[in-house]
């Protein structure tokens, strides 16, 4: 409980010191695909710099188009997406490795599109293997990876660009439960250390409120705010967290949110 | 060790059969001799014209490669520009498929009008045959890039060139060998109807063989080229082994 309370305490001087600057700003952001079908509605969020949020929503409900267009992979049809940063990342739901290429040259293949001179480009790259523990599979290919190592490597690319933001649209959905939750905590420390702003898509309750200090739960399509809340369990959050009180009220929160949003007509 | 065994045994079992069984069957004078010679006999026939055999093999393989090599890079060059899609596509795609369904024993002769009685009407020939597999398969594996890929590219500012090649032409890399392998088999094909019309290598050979009624060494002809496709075919099969050698985990052990 102590441990808790401490933990509180570094958080709330972190947000102290971080200018409360808007990361990424969406006025009434609109989306509907050719064929009429709208998948998000007058949708206005703002998001911090330095924060980690978790878009959380039932299958299907738009939001994996609402970070696409935050990414600039896909443009609104209506409505404002201010979000000046040069270096996003994207994490996807596979780890989409190039099979002919090592891990090393996978991690830095970013900044060889870039245009950077080769030495630094694996330079980067090594320290940012190094940062997801794969030291020892530098030299490997994906095809001689298990999943999770896969999903760390595409974690690896995305991180060696050292983005301001950084979106991840399900990346750990495939994987299985423990390698899920190791790679849960991993991520959580990579934020932690790098300071980035994070937004995460995923449809996992427990994942959203282990990682999250921010939840925003969407309704089924077309996709709108049902629930914002804010996640206070501490800065450092370890695996025994999803054991304690204070999460199961979190996830129960969630739930709620998201049921009352899947039954919208 | 074993598994070389294993993989090299059966085909070799199978193999010697079928030679005795021939030997013994036209031996006992239950398919005459003229309709198909006795192993034994085919195999004399290549000794005795072992020097005329190597230089029409040697010429063949030549016009082959050639060939070969010439749809690969036409091929897959081509299929570079078709994938621009667009009216790119549609206006040059219809003539490609031109090569797949022109009968290349009618065209041989216009050929040889063209490049006259040498090796560049039998180039030509296989080429002709050997070009559409490659075009077409090249075309479906640079049109199947992973969407996911692609916006990963857009996302870090990948230009078209770029794109093309650190992601387009490696992604289709394994449809390009699928291309290429028929077309390996194709290229030989293409080269000895080129070589029946100009009468050189094994071709030219086996016109002459037939005229003088030598079934043997038509059928030492006919072995040959089979064997000449065979070779280039595991040519290109090992090439793409090795290209692709660390992708798959299946290629691994």
């Amino acid at each position: 409980m102590s441990h808790a309370r401490i933990s509180t305490n570094i958080l709330e001087r972190t947000s102290a010191e971080l200018p409360a600057q808007p990361a990424v700003i969406l006025r009434n952001v609109a989306k509907t695909f050719p064929g009429g079908i709208a998948a998000v509605v007058a949708l206005s969020l703002t998001i911090p710099k330095a924060e980690f949020l978790a878009i959380l929503g039932p299958s299907g409900c738009g939001k994996s188009t609402l970070l696409r267009m935050i990414a600039g992979l896909e443009t609104p049809t209506a409505g404002i997406i201010e979000q000046p940063h040069p270096r996003v990342a994207f994490v996807f739901q596979d780890s989409h490795l190039l099979p002919w290429r090592s891990v090393l040259r996978n991690v830095a293949l970013p900044l060889e599109l870039r245009g950077e001179a080769r030495q630094r480009c694996e330079d980067q790259a090594k320290l940012s293997i190094d940062q997801v523990g794969l030291t020892d599979f530098t030299h490997r290919y994906p095809a001689e990876l298990s999943g999770g190592m896969r999903m760390r490597v595409s974690l690896a690319r995305a991180l060696v660009t050292n983005p301001d933001l950084l979106l991840l649209d399900e990346p750990f959905a495939a994987l299985d439960e423990i390698t899920r939750t190791e790679l849960d905590e991993q991520l959580r420390q990579l934020w932690i250390a790098r300071k980035m702003t994070v937004v995460f898509v995923t449809h996992s309750i427990g994942e959203a409120a282990f990682l999250a200090n921010r939840a925003v739960v969407l309704s089924a399509r077309p996709a709108k705010i049902a629930l914002d809340t804010n996640i206070e369990l501490g800065l450092q959050r370890v695996n025994a967290l999803r054991g304690e009180p204070a999460y199961a009220e979190v996830t129960q929160r969630l739930l709620l949110a998201l049921e009352a949003g899947a039954s919208r007509p | 060790m074993t598994r070389l065994f294993r993989d090299i045994f059966p085909p070799v079992v199978v193999l010697l059969a079928v030679i005795a069984a021939t030997e013994l069957t036209v031996a006992r004078g239950w398919i005459a001799p003229y309709l198909v010679p006795r192993p034994t006999q085919i195999l004399a026939a290549t000794v005795e014209n072992a020097r005329e055999l190597f230089t029409a093999t040697a010429s063949t393989t030549t016009a082959a490669m050639a060939g070969f090599l010439l749809s690969a890079c036409v091929g897959v060059s081509l299929a570079i520009v078709l994938s621009a899609g667009g009216w790119v596509q549609r206006a040059f795609y219809p003539y490609a498929v031109f090569f797949q369904t022109v009968p290349i024993i009618a065209i041989a002769p216009l050929l040889v009008i063209w490049f006259g009685f040498d090796a560049r009407a039998v180039i030509a020939s296989s080429f002709i045959v050997s070009v559409f597999p490659v075009i077409a398969n090249t075309l479906t594996g640079l049109r199947s890039t992973d969407p996911a890929l692609r916006d990963l590219f857009r996302l870090y500012g990948a230009g078209p060139v770029a794109s093309l090649c650190k992601l387009r032409i490696p992604f289709a890399a394994p449809s390009i060998f699928t291309g290429l392998r028929v077309a390996a088999g194709l290229a030989v094909i293409g080269t000895i109807v080129g070589e029946f019309i100009v009468g050189t290598g094994l071709g030219g050979l086996i016109v002459v063989a037939r005229r003088e009624q030598r079934v043997d060494k038509v059928f030492a002809i006919l072995l040959l080229s089979a064997a000449l496709g065979i070779v280039l075919f595991t040519l290109v099969n090992t090439a793409g082994r090795l290209v692709m050698r660390r992708w798959h985990a299946s290629e691994i052990e």
